[in-house]
């Protein structure tokens, strides 16, 4: 056999050359026979109903196929969790930029004038557009009392807690909505045949995600609907659940032209309509002991979802799970709610609700600091989980992580102490105020709880008549490196080189359903799957004497070609099975949450102007432990883009709402960070070695947009000595800041005011 | 989309592209970007934006980077363009290579615009600094790599030139 190891090595992207030459296809760059082009008339009210629809006289519609809610085959429902959200809205409004009518067109540029030309009256309803507001419950907009789903965790006794405790301290957090802002906009084409049923390629996530939602709503059976991902622009969760609703759409309009239909959504209509990243407040109160311990405490964790449930259940688990952060807390209540708003619903964002929560714990740790009189890195050493220890929803941490090591390593990396002096003393004078600040954090990877078991995920792999090996499953690249770390780990396996393994093209006629492409799942659970099917393979060929005990590559590529001439195909499949002594109580969020957690701790340098009140990362240490790295370079760059995206979270990236509808719907006035915004973002990696996953890998995608939120407004607010307590930290926020202290200062100074 | 391109009538326009003479019946006002891509069907100019701020349309005019969705095409008449797919030879450019090799491509939407950017500064200034890569590609948008990767790969890419690839 082959010894030469392939992972742990920095081998070229499967789809590297393809990508740097132009030569890779994206949805926009398909064009099919005949096709036509399809645009969707969305609503411009937050809440209403529907009185009239006026087609205006200037166009001539005989050339347009229009397709309403009346048009659909099936149920008018993007099916995923609850089937509450319209494919097309038919009478009630109950978010800006919600569809309700599709056109289609031969010429593209014909769609434009044809949508400003329907003029569409409401009867418009009171709208509830704050969690303040959903809370009051004046207005009911949906269910019994606008709560999309409520979670309680209890751990322990907490009144005791508050009997022990020296202090008590409060404080409560509150993190914006975020565009996930993949350069490449949605996009969808639609084909319909009577015979063959629907077929629908596009830029997601989770074909098989497409494939249930186009099953309900045109009423077709699953061998009659087929769904093809193509080479995806950047998703970060952001192309999860929304893709649904365009195929929906690409869907109705092929059906009633009988031509193919192209949806390619412009950067305006992409960023006012599509999902974004949950609003979030978290309320804690904690009991800390008189040298910094924490004893318990309540955390009161509200998301906005906007209109309907989407995945605002799942987002709220995973944030409710992440909210004592990677502390031990003997006893802890945590209150959680998805709170329904007229706000386009928002959904998946890379961290899924745990970036929200961990910005509340991680800035809580420095106000617990300050008023117990002691610095932040003490305050967290004293509560940081052990092994042994229990999290809050008491799985006992198996994995030798050892925290301490992991933040004194990142101090020593950032020059923390030395910083720490220089910057008080620079910061007596001058406009320039300088900070550092730390985040500790942790990431569960793979679905929640029970999850994994109830996806029951199948992977492929497939040994080909050419002699190559190839792996079929439904988990899509879009950049973060699928199909080269699923073909690393196929080769390993196998003993093969890197260049004798392919992935199959994430198409649901051709590959199993091995789950979506989230929850950093992809590598740890999809990854050990792709090992045991391998390994069927390598035991069928041997079974059939093809093979012998040891081989080298060529003699194993020429057994799979004799072993295909000979029998036909050979496919092996794995299913995920749960390990038996998982323990997971769905409804009280107890037990065995994730099978393994990626650990980090994040310190940020920054420098604050007071005359432009602007902020800036001078320094950046991202220090984590993810298992085994299976590809450095591709781990690397899923942190640097993590930090990078978590740097505009943090700083820049602010979504002004305006009755429901986003204000700043362009890249000219929604700002991301750009090559001059970003510090060296320096990235460590410590392996300690992980019985999960394949080879050791854990999950590494959304861990490292959780830290740099916290790590940076706790570096603000070290800067400022003034509390930054919600993000993101625009000039205007941070003159906000500053001011509000002054006034406070000025109140408490002069009682006469 | 705007109708603008309508404003005045077809006609012919001719211009060089990636060495090819081409001449194409268009709008004046029609954008550079849709008839490279739909009349031309080079596709690896992508839009991302349309409004000039993220890059991914970024193709080099008469050896100038230029967003290709700002320039309408009575601007391109007579003009000489590189596209993405006009950088090979017969292997793949230095700039190509540097990037597979340092990770500076993930999803590769920005990654045509993003290589032709790192063009225009090499030519410019074949020894940068990281400074001045900062500054030349800040007219690029990537959300997915935090550009770490990306100026490891111009720093490569501009030790391994010799002053005539470029």
């Amino acid at each position: 056999m082959n010894n030469s190891s392939i992972v742990g090595i920095s081998v070229p992207r499967k789809e590297g050359q393809d990508k740097v030459t132009g030569r890779a296809q994206y949805i926009d760059d398909i064009v099919l026979p005949g096709m036509w082009y399809g645009a969707t008339v969305r609503s411009t009210i937050p809440r209403g109903r529907i009185k009239q629809i006026t087609f205006g006289a200037e166009v001539a519609w005989d050339d347009y196929v229009i397709v309403s809610a009346k048009d659909i085959p099936g149920k008018n429902c993007i099916a995923l969790i609850a089937e509450d959200q319209p494919c097309l809205a038919e009478n009630c409004i109950n978010h800006p930029e919600e569809p309700i009518l599709l056109l289609a067109h031969a010429d593209r540029h014909a769609l434009a004038k044809a949508v400003n030309a329907i003029s569409i009256e409401y009867d418009p309803s009171p709208a509830v557009l704050t969690l303040e507001e959903s809370e009051r419950c004046c207005d009911i907009i949906w269910g019994s009392d606008n709560t999309f789903k409520t979670y309680v965790i209890q751990k322990g006794d907490i009144d005791s807690a508050w009997a022990k405790a020296a202090y008590i301290v409060e404080g409560e957090y509150r993190t914006g909505a975020q565009e996930q802002l993949y350069i490449e906009n949605n996009g969808m084409i639609a084909w319909f045949d009577p015979e063959h049923g629907i077929t629908v390629w596009g830029s997601l996530q989770c074909p098989y995600y497409v494939h249930k939602a186009l099953m309900t709503l045109c009423q077709l059976p699953a061998e009659r609907v087929r769904v093809v991902q193509v080479e995806t622009g950047g998703a970060f969760g952001g192309k999860e659940d929304y893709p649904s609703m365009i195929a929906g759409h690409a869907a109705l309009l092929a059906i009633k032209t009988r031509k193919a239909v192209k949806i390619i959504y412009d950067r305006l209509e992409d960023m006012a309509a599509t999902s974004k990243r949950h609003p979030s407040r978290t309320r804690h109160r904690t009991a800390v002991s008189k040298d910094g311990k924490i004893l318990g405490g309540t955390i009161d964790f509200t998301i906005d979802g906007g209109a309907y449930t989407t995945l605002s259940p799942v987002v709220l688990s995973r944030g409710a799970i992440h909210a004592g952060g990677p502390y031990y807390w003997p006893s802890v209540r945590i209150t959680a709610k998805a709170l329904a708003t007229n706000a386009p619903p928002h959904g998946a964002f890379r961290g899924f609700g745990a970036p929200q929560s961990l910005f509340a714990m991680e800035r809580h740790m420095d106000r617990i600091a300050q008023i117990i009189g002691a610095s932040p890195i003490v305050v967290r050493q004293r509560n940081f989980l052990k092994p042994g220890q229990t999290t809050i929803t008491e799985q006992a941490v198996r994995e030798p992580i050892d925290l301490e090591k992991l933040l004194d390593r990142a101090l020593e990396l950032s020059s923390y102490q030395s910083r720490k002096e220089s910057f008080a003393e620079e910061n007596e004078s001058g406009e320039i105020k300088k900070g550092i600040g730390v985040a500790a954090f942790l990431h569960g990877a793979g679905f929640t709880g029970s999850g994994e078991r109830y996806l029951g995920s199948v992977v492929g792999v497939e040994a080909c008549a050419d002699g190559a090996v190839r792996v079929l499953v439904s988990s899509t690249e879009f950049g973060q490196g699928t199909k080269t770390a699923l073909s690393q780990v196929a080769a390993e396996t196998l003993g093969l080189g890197y260049e004798d393994v392919d992935v199959a093209p994430a198409d649901t006629m051709e590959v199993p359903n091995s789950g979506p492409t989230v929850a950093s799942r992809t590598v740890m659970v999809v990854g050990s799957l792709v090992c045991s099917a391998a390994l069927g393979i390598r035991h069928a060929l041997r079974q059939s004497g093809w093979l012998g005990d040891s081989y080298s590559p060529e003699e194993f590529r020429a057994a799979c070609r004799n072993y295909v001439a000979a029998h036909g195909a050979l496919r092996s499949w794995s299913r995920y099975e749960a390990p038996p002594d998982i323990f997971w109580d769905d409804e009280k969020h107890r037990g065995e949450a994730y099978a393994a957690f990626a650990w980090a701790v994040y310190i940020a340098s920054v420098r604050v102007d007071l005359t432009t009140y602007t902020v800036s990362v001078d320094d950046f240490v991202a220090l984590q432990e993810v298992g085994r790295v299976l590809h450095p370079v591709l781990a690397a760059g899923q942190i640097t883009g993590g930090v990078a995206q978590g740097i505009g979270l943090s700083l820049y990236e602010k979504v002004i709402w305006q009755n429901g509808r986003m204000q700043n719907s362009q890249m000219t006035n929604y700002i991301m960070p750009t090559s001059l915004d970003v510090p060296p973002i320096r990235v460590f990696f410590e392996e300690l070695g992980n019985v999960h996953g394949a080879f050791g890998a854990k999950g590494i995608g959304e861990l490292p947009i959780d830290g740099p939120a916290p790590a940076i407004a706790n570096a603000v607010a070290d800067a400022l000595g003034a509390p930054c307590d919600c993000v993101p930290l625009l000039a205007e926020d941070i003159f906000d800041i500053l001011t509000t202290r002054v006034a406070t200062a000025d109140r408490s100074g002069s009682p006469s005011r | 989309m705007s109708n603008s391109h309508e404003i005045s009538g077809r006609r012919e326009f001719c211009f060089t592209v990636n060495g090819e003479r081409k001449t194409v019946p268009a709008y004046p006002m029609e954008r550079l970007l849709d008839v490279l891509r739909h009349q031309l069907r080079l596709t690896g100019t992508k839009e991302g934006c349309g409004e000039g701020e993220c890059g991914s349309c970024a193709v080099l005019m008469d050896g100038i980077l230029v967003n290709s969705c700002l320039v309408p095409l009575l601007q391109a008449q007579n003009a000489n363009i590189l596209t993405i797919e006009g950088l090979a030879g017969a292997g793949l450019h230095n700039l190509q290579q540097a990037f597979l090799h340092c990770g500076g491509t993930q999803c590769g939407i920005c990654t045509p615009g993003m290589i032709l950017a790192a063009l225009y500064l090499l030519k410019k200034n074949p020894f940068p600094t990281i400074e001045d890569i900062r500054e030349g590609l800040s007219g690029s948008l990537c959300r997915c790599t935090g550009y770490m990767q990306i100026f490891e790969a111009v720093e490569e890419a501009a030790r391994r030139q010799t002053s005539d690839e470029v």
